[in-house]
């Protein structure tokens, strides 16, 4: 079976051998010398992102600090057909901004201006390089926010969460990044600059902007967003209920959402998670729990009252055994810096982690989660889960230790083993993070190879030499093949059809 | 975080300490969010991510050239990453690690030699420097080239106020006179002398001490820190063996400092255990005020409008605890609201010598969010932050403690 012409570019580019020195030349004749990193020892801390497992060295790194350095750029790139991987905050858990040892890393860090704030329509115009908690600082004087917020929303940066259309605590409610921004404006991979989407809030056409967002670098260099502000509740609230056992506090869960409450936040810490996190923040979590729900419902006065009356009955209801309501502003936050911090504080009792993000329908979680405890001792390796559990996306966090040989392989199996859990229970391999480079292979169990096929005509559409991030978010049906041969699935190979190498 | 540190390193206490910090990091890239030299210039390399990793690649064999040192140079070490770090990891002792690793690879320039010499020989001493503090006022308008932020960083010439007898005091405690400060803002401790006697507390400043030490470390001479350190606690010693109460510190760059001595001399058999116990008795002055009464002070302040800049040692050295809005809105004092307080101001040492088109940049964002709230005076509690920002501040800079004596109150 042929491969689509857009694959094909693609594994052209990956396998490409670009005169370095050449590029490095051509880049300097048009761009100022010190926005060009290509020494080995100015690289080197480009080699990662969040996602710290996977490293590669790029061939040479751009730091422009101006629209026209990104499009000379683009355009010396795509005159060479060199690949071009567009890098924000660098705080992305799925690899989506690993460099390749043979392709330019554009970093839009220094576009770092928020650009206009219109109130009337409640509108921010910012650069990419802005950081997500920037934006409702900024405005916060005005009585508005920007509502997507990411666990790393202290540091990661629009164009990112543009990039990966990332969610956070309060999606369950308020959505992802593509349903609180209205216009992008992004640089081809020709080096043009294109505007998608509008100030109104619907275009005629396709949904150019909801395809943009999300498309994990694939389709162009975002250099440009206008974002949506909400006003900010009058007043939010949090009940943290403790659960002795992990069922009932799943069970918890979908009991919220049925009684017809929508929070604005329905999270889950379970043990080894309250535990280290307990140790950064002192949010005097209780640290013998099995597992605690944080839930937030925000409105006026009234509407709090009533919802966190009801949330605190449905979770006595469901076997709580300690419920704690925030009392002002200051204890909401040390409830939630605990959630949020809960991450990176796991380097406290694990050298490294690895970090799931599948997403699985609500009535599995209890299913799912005793899934992977059984899992985690079949792998001995430990487990901590932290996660949104709201909308059903779990992030279970593997702790491993990549000094020791061989347990960074044997912790990626035991994540796709995860992931394909998730899948066995109808939900998907992904819910905020990306696929990235991380999860590219268990899009191949995901998708069957016609729908790939037509992901790739997108990317065609948007990028017919495949410069923009190859070997990223969408397989080529080659490496689908080549996964399924190390990877029998239930006896059967997918992709039977697919000739073996 | 993975390492592979060279086995030539891997077993030194610093090729330890080293892996231990390196491997708590799991390059989340939080600190880059509060990182001042970051958020100015937008490059990885100028963040504390970025120069972990600078710094892990010398670790692991690689050799580095001037541009390594050049963003090692270009970090304020204000350690405001380390508390917005989920994971603990040390940053400022990793850095010091791999300044001295930079410094013995990479020769400096001339120009960069002598004037860090010049830091270390001459500010370290407080007689030199009140020597060339008073030749400097005397050729001000000679100070050119290298020299030239000398000229705006020197402050006027201060009268000295009387040091209390306090011969009725039953308590004792001691304070540190450092290097700069008795030369450059000497009220400061006369001024805490005074309130502590009228506390009941003589305070007493062993002549014998100096320099923190605070200035060799950042400039990577940490032998020669460990030599001040030594010199301090000698210094000190009979005072503490007689029931001296604590170690008092009215600038907090040097609190950070003196608090880290039970770290820096832990391989030192002779000093290991009463450094400890120095750095036990630590205690940033706004503490020490805290635990007394102050209700006898009496309203000073009348809602006069104060902006507070609290120096990154305050904020961010986990031993030190910052008191000083509480006090001064106990004594009457109206605190304006500043944003961004996280941020340097650029002062951070010799930094705003070393580093002036940084320190400018971050002094200027700094007296903007300080002077919003159209203050009458502008107080801090660190020496070097005082001069940085008096130098270009548009009302009075004074240490917080000036606020506390009515005379020099109103």
């Amino acid at each position: 079976m042929a491969d689509t012409a857009s694959a094909d570019a693609a594994e052209q580019v990956l396998a490409s051998r670009p005169d370095k020195a050449q590029l490095i030349e051509k880049l300097v004749a048009k761009l100022p010398e010190h926005v060009i990193l290509h020494a080995e020892e100015d690289l080197r801390p480009f080699e990662c992102d969040g996602l710290s497992a996977y490293r590669v060295l790029p061939m040479i790194v751009v730091l422009p600090e101006t629209i026209e350095q990104v499009q000379i750029a683009m355009q010396v790139c795509y005159a060479n057909d060199v690949a071009v991987v567009a890098r924000g905050a660098g705080t992305g858990l799925s690899g989506g901004a690993l460099p390749m040892e043979n392709g330019v890393l554009l970093s839009l860090a220094k576009f770092k201006q928020i650009l206009d704030i219109d109130t009337a329509n409640r509108r921010a115009t910012v650069q990419p390089g802005v950081r997500n908690l920037a934006i409702s600082e900024a405005v916060s004087h005005l009585g508005l926010y920007y509502a997507p917020d990411p666990s790393s929303q202290i540091a990661c940066s629009i164009g990112g969460n543009v990039a990966e259309n990332s969610g956070g605590v309060h999606c369950l409610k308020y959505g992802l990044t593509t349903h609180n921004i209205v216009e992008l404006e992004i640089v081809t991979v020709e080096g043009e600059r294109m505007t998608i989407g509008s100030e109104a809030l619907d275009t005629p056409g396709y949904d150019l902007l909801a395809l943009m967002t999300g498309s994990e670098g694939l389709l162009g260099v975002i250099v440009q967003v206008v974002v949506k502000l909400l006003p900010k509740p009058e007043r939010a609230q949090v009940v943290l209920a403790a659960f002795d056992d992990v069922r009932k506090a799943g069970e918890a869960v979908a009991a919220i959402i049925q009684a017809g409450i929508i929070p604005a936040g329905l999270e889950m810490l379970d043990n080894p998670a309250i535990v280290a996190t307990e140790e950064f923040v002192h949010a005097d979590y209780p640290t013998e729990a099995a597992a605690i729900l944080l839930c937030e419902v925000d409105g006026t006065h009234a509407e709090v009252d009533e919802h966190i009356a009801d949330v605190r009955e449905v979770v006595e209801r469901e076997g709580a055994t300690e419920v704690r309501v925030s009392r002002d502003d200051a204890e909401r936050a040390i409830f939630w810096a605990g959630r949020k911090a809960a991450f990176p504080a796991m380097g406290r009792i694990s050298p490294d982690y690895y970090c799931m993000d599948g997403t699985i329908p609500r009535k599995a979680l209890a299913d799912v989660l005793i899934g992977i405890g059984e899992l985690s001792e079949k792998y001995g390796q430990r487990v901590a889960n932290v996660f949104h559990a709201g909308d059903g996306n779990l992030h279970p966090l593997i702790l491993y230790d990549a000094n020791i040989e061989g347990e960074l392989e044997r912790t990626e199996e035991f994540g796709g083993a995860i992931c394909e859990l998730c899948l066995e229970h109808g939900g998907t391999i992904t819910g905020e993070h990306g696929v990235g480079v991380e999860k590219i292979d268990q899009m191949c169990v995901q998708f069957p190879p016609d729908e790939l096929t037509q992901f790739h005509a997108v990317k065609q559409a948007f990028d017919s030499k495949g410069l923009l991030n190859p070997g990223k978010a969408v397989p080529t049906l080659h490496r689908c093949a080549e996964f399924g041969a190390m990877h029998v699935h239930n006896g059967e190979l997918p992709f039977p059809e697919l000739e073996r190498l | 975080m993975q390492t592979s540190i060279i086995p030539q390193l891997r077993n030194t206490p610093d090729g330890e300490e080293a892996d231990r910090i390196l491997r708590a990091c799991t390059h989340c890239g939080f600190c880059t969010a509060t990182c001042p030299t970051y958020q100015l210039l937008g490059d990885e390399r100028d963040s504390p991510r970025g120069r972990i990793y600078l710094i892990k690649q010398v670790l692991e064999g690689e050799t580095p050239t001037q541009k390594t040192q050049t963003h090692l140079d270009r970090c304020l070490t204000c350690r405001a990453c380390e508390t917005t770090c989920p994971s603990g990891v040390e940053y400022a002792k990793l850095a010091d690690i791999g300044r001295d690793l930079v410094e013995q690879q990479v020769e400096r320039p001339m120009h960069e030699r002598v004037i860090r010499w010049l830091l270390r020989h001459i500010v370290a001493y407080r007689n030199r420097f009140a020597f060339f503090f008073a030749l400097g006022h005397i050729f001000k308008p000679l100070l050119v080239g290298p020299l030239a932020p000398l000229k705006q960083k020197m402050p006027p010439r201060r009268k000295a106020l009387a040091w209390p007898s306090a011969e009725n005091a039953q308590r004792t405690m001691i304070v540190l006179d450092g290097c700069v400060q008795p030369v450059a803002a000497p009220n400061t401790n006369a001024h805490a002398a005074r309130i502590f006697s009228e506390l009941g507390v003589r305070l007493i400043a062993p002549k014998a001490s100096g320099c923190c030490g605070a200035l060799s470390q950042h400039l990577a001479h940490r032998e020669e820190a460990d030599d001040f350190a030594r010199r301090n606690i000698d210094a000190w010693w009979p005072y503490i063996e007689d029931g001296a109460e604590a170690i008092v510190l009215t600038a907090s760059g040097c609190g950070a400092s003196v608090v880290e001595y039970g770290h820096m001399l832990r391989n030192d058999p002779a000093y290991a255990e009463k450094a400890a116990r120095v750095s036990e008795l630590a205690r940033d002055l706004s503490d020490v005020l805290a635990d007394e009464d102050l209700s006898q002070l009496g309203d000073l302040g009348h809602g006069r409008q104060v902006a507070y800049h609290p120096p990154c040692t305050l904020q961010n050295a986990p031993q030190l605890h910052d008191n000083v809005a509480e006090i001064l809105t106990q004594a009457g004092y109206q605190l304006t609201h500043v944003r961004d307080p996280h941020l340097c101001c650029g002062s951070a040492g010799t930094y705003s010598i070393l580093q002036p088109t940084m320190a400018n940049q971050l002094r200027e964002n700094k007296l903007a969010s300080l002077q919003a709230g159209d203050p009458d005076v502008i107080v801090t509690a660190n020496i070097g932050c005082q001069l940085h920002l008096e130098s270009a501040a548009g009302v009075p800079v004074r240490h917080w403690i000036e606020l506390l004596e009515p005379a020099a109150a109103a």
